[in-house]
């Protein structure tokens, strides 16, 4: 069973979203995500400045398996990127949760976050496809 | 005296610059003359010697013999690598294709010198025509990734040409190639993403909430990557048409339906074909391939050229007003030709009723290998489905309960003589390894790739770590997938050398 910490929110594409004590967002990728994709081997992040919506492709996780698309988890600014993942993307395997955080957002409505899954939405979610 | 093991690995992977030893030479390939460049300009001139390895004759003949004889290709040996249509090239095609009159043939020389290459392809364009039931044909795209750019480009082509400039979004299934929503990115398009249904059939209400003025049109294969027919093909092709948007055919899986139903029946307005996968030239590493497009009426005058003409008993390649709203030019002069030609002499030694035949035998061997492998205990990941040319089974209950995954199997089964299936594609399907044996091998291969499998399936249970270790009879071992991708090392460089 992949690790689930309590206290983030989750999004239905396996991203998790922590929020700082400044109404900021850290965003990353779960571990379950992140072991379902395998060893990753390239990583790009989002540029600082850009706005995305909700849902929107903002980053690339690039893994010897397949190239998946990071989703913004909410509307939002990007306010700081984690570029330095493209040369250690190991990071998103060996710490998900940590080391590995890819974006920093400003979210345009700090409320969205409320319709983010928590950890029982997100188990339930994972539970339901069976991995 | 046997040399070592490992002495004679090494020998088999060097490279051929690092067989060199300054002075040796092969002295009967040389020219006898110097040759004289006066008619060079200097400044053209290169100064120093390009850099040739300097071996002997029978170093190169060893070399080159010794990697063929590594070459895991369709001659030699199933390779059942789902969706690449990896099927068996029959000589007649490469000793036709080789006539010294096609090989001599300048693509620049007067037309009239070229009758015979030209007739070929204007008979080409009408039997690709004929067979996708479509209204036009362009050889021109070098390859697959080319004839889909072709098509997007196209589509995007007629709307603009008639004023509506709004519809800058392409729909793609979740199961489509990977190609497909690159195509439309370097088209300048955006990519709407629609579910695959449990059955392995589009969903059709996502599709209807998708659809609208800004749908520029839909990207499908069908049969679809998950092996399937897609039998709601007519209701998607009303729902796109209605909403003002095109539909575009990725002729990946046209080996399935070769002969039997036709996309242009079905409603398409464009279809790449890849003549290196259906009509069985000679691919992998790279190619050259063949993505002849096909297109409806409406989208006939905006194919790229230049395509075959007829006058009287003669054959010309069409002028810019014969194309008059053509998309350009994608290859210098008409895609590759001697695929061009093989896949000429493959559709004639067919025939039609061969044509079936192909469609009829590539879709009964990949049933029958479904079916055996069900019995052999592997989970498909569409029970419920009848499968096309290729099927797709599922090794996420290995996974979980021995730890063996998809990639140990791939790897496992090349112990076993046969070529890994694509696997983590689609990318819907966890631990999928997605199978086409294709029409051209017999029972006896399919029954040998099933008791590979079996084997392995027993081992991930009771050895776990054999099947984690393998390949265990190829010159490499288990590579170092991360490393590899992380540190491409591609090029040998001077520096380099030992």
């Amino acid at each position: 069973m992949s690790n689930v910490p309590a206290e983030l929110k989750y999004s239905k594409n396996h991203e998790w979203v922590r929020v700082e004590d400044d109404g900021s967002l850290t965003v990353g990728i779960t571990d379950h995500a992140q072991a379902a994709l395998g060893d990753l081997v390239y990583v790009e992040a989002p540029e600082v400045g850009e706005s995305y919506g909700a849902g929107d492709a903002c980053a690339v996780v690039e893994s010897v398996k397949a190239a998946s698309d990071v989703y913004s988890p909410v509307a939002g600014e990007v306010i700081e990127s984690h570029e330095s993942l493209a040369d250690e993307p190991e990071h998103v395997n060996e710490d998900p949760y940590g080391e590995g955080w890819i974006f920093r957002l400003r979210p345009d409505k700090p409320e969205d976050v409320d319709a983010l899954l928590d950890v029982d939405g997100y188990q339930k979610m994972l539970e339901e496809e069976d991995v | 005296m046997h040399r070592p093991v490992n002495e004679n690995w090494k020998q088999t992977t060097m490279l051929i610059f690092e067989h060199a030893r300054q002075g040796r030479r092969a002295y009967a390939q040389a020219p006898a003359e110097k040759p004289a460049f006066d008619d060079i300009p200097e400044q053209f001139r290169r100064k120093a010697p390009p850099e040739l390895p300097a071996v002997s004759e029978l170093q190169v003949v060893r070399h080159y013999t010794r990697l063929s004889q590594k070459n895991f290709s369709i001659d030699t040996n199933f390779y059942p690598l789902g969706s690449c249509t990896m099927k068996y090239n029959p000589r007649a095609c490469n000793t036709l294709a080789m006539l010294p009159g096609f090989l001599a043939r300048h693509p620049l020389g007067p037309v009239d010198h070229g009758q015979g290459f030209l007739e070929c392809m204007y008979e080409l364009q009408d039997i690709l025509q004929e067979v996708t039931g479509m209204a036009g044909v362009s050889l021109t795209p070098m390859a697959g990734a080319q004839g889909e750019f072709a098509g997007v480009a196209m589509i995007k082509a007629y709307h603009e040409s008639r004023g509506d400039h709004e519809r800058d979004e392409i729909i793609v299934p979740d199961a489509a190639h990977g190609t497909n929503p690159a195509t439309a990115v370097m088209c300048g398009c955006k990519v709407r993403e629609i579910p695959t249904g449990k059955d392995g059939d589009v969903d059709l209400e996502a599709l209807r909430a998708v659809v609208g003025p800004k749908t520029a049109g839909i990207m499908l294969t069908n049969p679809s990557t998950v092996g399937v027919f897609d039998r709601k093909i007519e209701e998607m092709s009303k729902i796109v048409h209605e909403a003002g948007g095109l539909l575009y055919y990725d002729g990946a899986n046209l080996n399935a339906i070769l002969g039997k139903v036709r996309p242009g029946d079905m409603g398409f307005d464009v279809i790449h074909m890849n003549l290196h996968k259906t009509f069985s030239t000679p691919h992998g590493g790279g190619g050259p391939g063949s993505g002849a497009i096909g297109v409806s009426k409406r989208l006939k005058p905006f194919m790229p050229g230049p395509i075959v003409m007829k006058d009287g008993d003669g054959f010309r390649w069409s002028n810019r007003d014969e194309l008059p709203n053509s998309i350009g030019r994608l290859s210098a002069f008409m895609g590759n030709a001697g695929v061009l030609l093989r896949a000429y002499i493959y559709a004639r030694l067919l025939g039609r009723s061969g044509m079936q035949r192909v469609g009829e035998y590539a879709t009964l061997n990949a049933n029958y290998l479904m079916v055996k492998l069900r019995e052999a205990g592997f989970d498909l990941a569409y029970p419920e489905r009848r499968a096309s040319h290729e099927f797709i089974v599922t090794l996420k209950r290995q996974a979980k309960e021995t730890g063996v995954i998809a990639t140990d199997y791939a790897k496992r089964l090349l112990d076993f003589g046969f070529h890994a299936p694509t696997m983590y594609f689609p990318l819907l399907v966890p631990e999928c390894l997605l199978i086409e044996p294709t029409e051209s091998e017999p029972k006896e291969e399919l029954d040998g790739f099933v008791e590979a499998m079996a084997t392995i399936n027993r081992e991930a249970e009771t050895e776990p770590q054999t099947v984690k270790g393998a390949p265990y009879t190829l010159p490499v071992k288990r590579l170092d997938d991360v490393k590899a991708a992380k540190e491409l090392d591609l090029a040998w460089r001077k520096a380099n050398a030992a």
